[in-house]
């Protein structure tokens, strides 16, 4: 770490050059920089990332191979995700963070649910896991062409009893049918000491079902809108927790609690609107 | 006596002094529950409009080396309509609902919306300085300051509170229209207009260019107006401006602040701060022999 980094204050904006650009699928790209505070941040904490002339968003940050560096991998959806994919190698971005909470590393036998990018905080939490755990990633996609970090799991986990299945909705590749449907399957099968899931919401809803119907420890990571990251604007709120302060993990007991959670989400100017 | 951090604000009673100051979390009713919870007297919502506004594009916000912050979050909200419907359920929270409109008309419509709700007081914006033909723009023309107020002052029974800011003109002019156009009571100061550069891409961070600093930098510009107004006018003052600890809470009062506002400092300290200020409040009036906030209002203005 840099003498700098350690006094750095998390709210300023710091700005990095992207190194590398990797693709995963024709939509998601991963882009590498270094920065020594993103590169150790806890699995689950996020960074908000400024496209300078476009937007900022949060971004979950996702690990790197290399010491002393991070990324972000993102899939260009709106005009902002979009921005931040078709940045060059060499093409400067703020960051500002970490931000939120990490997710309760448990050890035993470990199911980690991911969809999309959800699978970015599931990527750093594989490498906080102790050799000695059993760990099952699932990865959910539409269809073939959007399966990626298959390979990076596989390799992250190269010490641990493991499994990594894939599950597509058109059964394009690996299981066929919904990733929720996979999950069910797995917690009636064999016991499982924790859960872990991020990515889509109502994905997340019945994960979490699943788990703590059967009184298994679950946690997911929630996405919001978000404008300041730091619990100033309420933009992230769900029910009363704010994503971004609060979270974004929380666990299935709480979530299980909470009436917006899996059901709805508010829009920029505020208003809930149903998934 | 045990003191009381009961305070009175003309006819506005609240049962603790420090509020969520507006555009601070205010949009769901299960955050000013538990912001109620934790201590907050009142929240004050988010400006609403007639109609839902998304703001401005991130970077919204912005945080300056050395404390503060400026932000440009455009007043983005659900619309008064949605606010009132959300609200129609609320019993428990004292609720000010902070308005934002270019014409009289905009605020009287708004007002009817509220019809149905519990409300506390309302609030107008008359100086958010990051949004074009509202806040600032209204706060800085007194004759629209007049029509404004004595509009809504005709339009509901509700005590109303103006909140003034650092325009263009003296922001007194802006407090003595409003006080004789028959304002209940004054909010002082909104957030400053500023704004912040990258030098490493040379652009202006905040993608509005310009928002509004609020936070420590600008408390003793806050402690000053009130301090000025309330020594000038015979009428109710809130402080509002880089409040983050008891300590500041008490120099609002000594200055003439009946109740203050906390925004920023819950970016900084998150909403525990409320129970922190009320603690630090009510062990400084043990200390001095205070049984209400009301008694401590203006005292350093006999020096």
């Amino acid at each position: 770490m840099r003498w700098w980094d350690l006094q750095r204050n998390s709210n300023h904006t710091t700005i990095v050059t992207i190194e590398k650009v990797i693709d995963e699928t024709p939509t998601v790209r991963t882009l590498v920089f270094s920065d020594s505070v993103m590169s150790n941040v806890l699995p689950g904490q996020f960074a908000m990332v400024w496209i300078p002339g476009i937007n900022e968003l949060p971004m979950s940050v996702m690990i790197s191979q290399e010491s002393g560096k991070a990324a972000f991998t993102v899939r260009k959806h709106g005009v902002s995700s979009t921005g931040l994919f078709n940045i060059v190698s060499g093409e400067k971005i703020g960051i500002r963070g970490p931000y939120g909470n990490a997710f309760d590393i448990k050890s035993g036998k470990l199911l980690l649910v991911g969809g999309g990018t959800g699978l970015v905080p599931m990527m750093r939490l594989l490498t906080f896991l102790k050799p000695t755990d059993d760990v099952t990633v699932l990865i959910g996609a539409k269809s073939k062409n959007e399966v990626f970090f298959e390979s990076l799991a596989n390799d992250l986990l190269k010490n641990n009893i493991h499994n990594v299945i894939i599950s597509t909705d058109d059964g394009s590749y690996g299981e066929n049918g919904f990733v929720t449907d996979v999950v069910e399957k797995l917690v009636n099968k064999s016991h499982f000491d924790a859960v872990y899931t991020c990515g889509p919401e109502k994905m997340m809803y019945k994960t979490v079902q699943s788990a703590h119907s059967r009184g298994i420890f679950v946690q997911a990571s929630l996405e919001r809108m978000m404008k300041c990251g730091v619990g100033i604007c309420g933009s992230c709120c769900v029910g009363e927790d704010l994503a971004c302060k609060d979270g974004t993990i929380f666990d299935g007991d709480h979530l299980s609690k909470n009436k917006e959670f899996g059901y709805s989400h508010r829009n920029k100017a505020g208003i809930l609107e149903d998934y | 006596m045990e003191p009381s951090l009961t305070t009175s604000i003309g006819k506005i009673q609240l049962d603790r002094p420090a509020m969520l100051a507006s555009g601070i979390l205010g949009i769901s009713l299960d955050v000013f529950n538990r912001l109620y919870r934790s201590g907050a007297g009142a929240v004050v919502s988010k400006s609403l409009s007639n109609e839902p506004w998304e703001g401005y594009p991130n970077p919204t916000i912005f945080s300056v080396n050395g404390g503060g912050w400026i932000n440009a979050v455009g007043l983005s909200n659900p619309g008064a309509p949605n606010f009132a419907k959300m609200i129609e359920s609320n019993h428990d929270v004292p609720i000010i609902v902070s308005l934002v409109g270019s014409v009289p008309d905009d605020f009287k419509m708004m007002i009817e919306e509220f019809t149905n709700c519990n409300v506390t007081a309302f609030e107008l914006n008359l100086s958010c300085p990051h949004v074009a033909k509202v806040g600032l723009e209204v706060g800085d023309d007194p004759e629209l300051v007049k029509k404004i107020v004595t509009t809504v002052k005709n339009s509901t029974n509700i005590p109303t509170i103006a909140k003034v800011g650092l325009g263009t003109t003296n922001y007194l002019n802006t407090v003595k229209t409003a006080i004789d156009s028959g304002i209940d009571a004054i909010t002082a100061i909104n957030t400053v207009r500023a704004m912040a550069i990258d030098v490493e891409t040379q652009r202006p961070i905040l993608s509005n260019k310009f928002g509004g600093l609020s936070g420590t930098p600008i408390k003793p510009i806050a402690l000053r107006c009130v301090y000025e107004i309330s020594s000038k006018y015979d009428i109710p003052v809130i402080g509002c401006g880089g409040i983050s600890t008891w300590e500041d809470a008490i120099e609002f009062f000594l200055a003439g602040a009946s109740a203050i506002q906390i925004g920023s400092a819950i970016g900084d300290n998150w909403i525990n701060v409320f129970n922190d200020i009320n603690k630090g409040i009510l062990q400084y009036m043990k200390q001095k022999n205070y049984s209400t906030v009301n008694e401590m209002v203006g005292l350093a203005k006999k020096f």
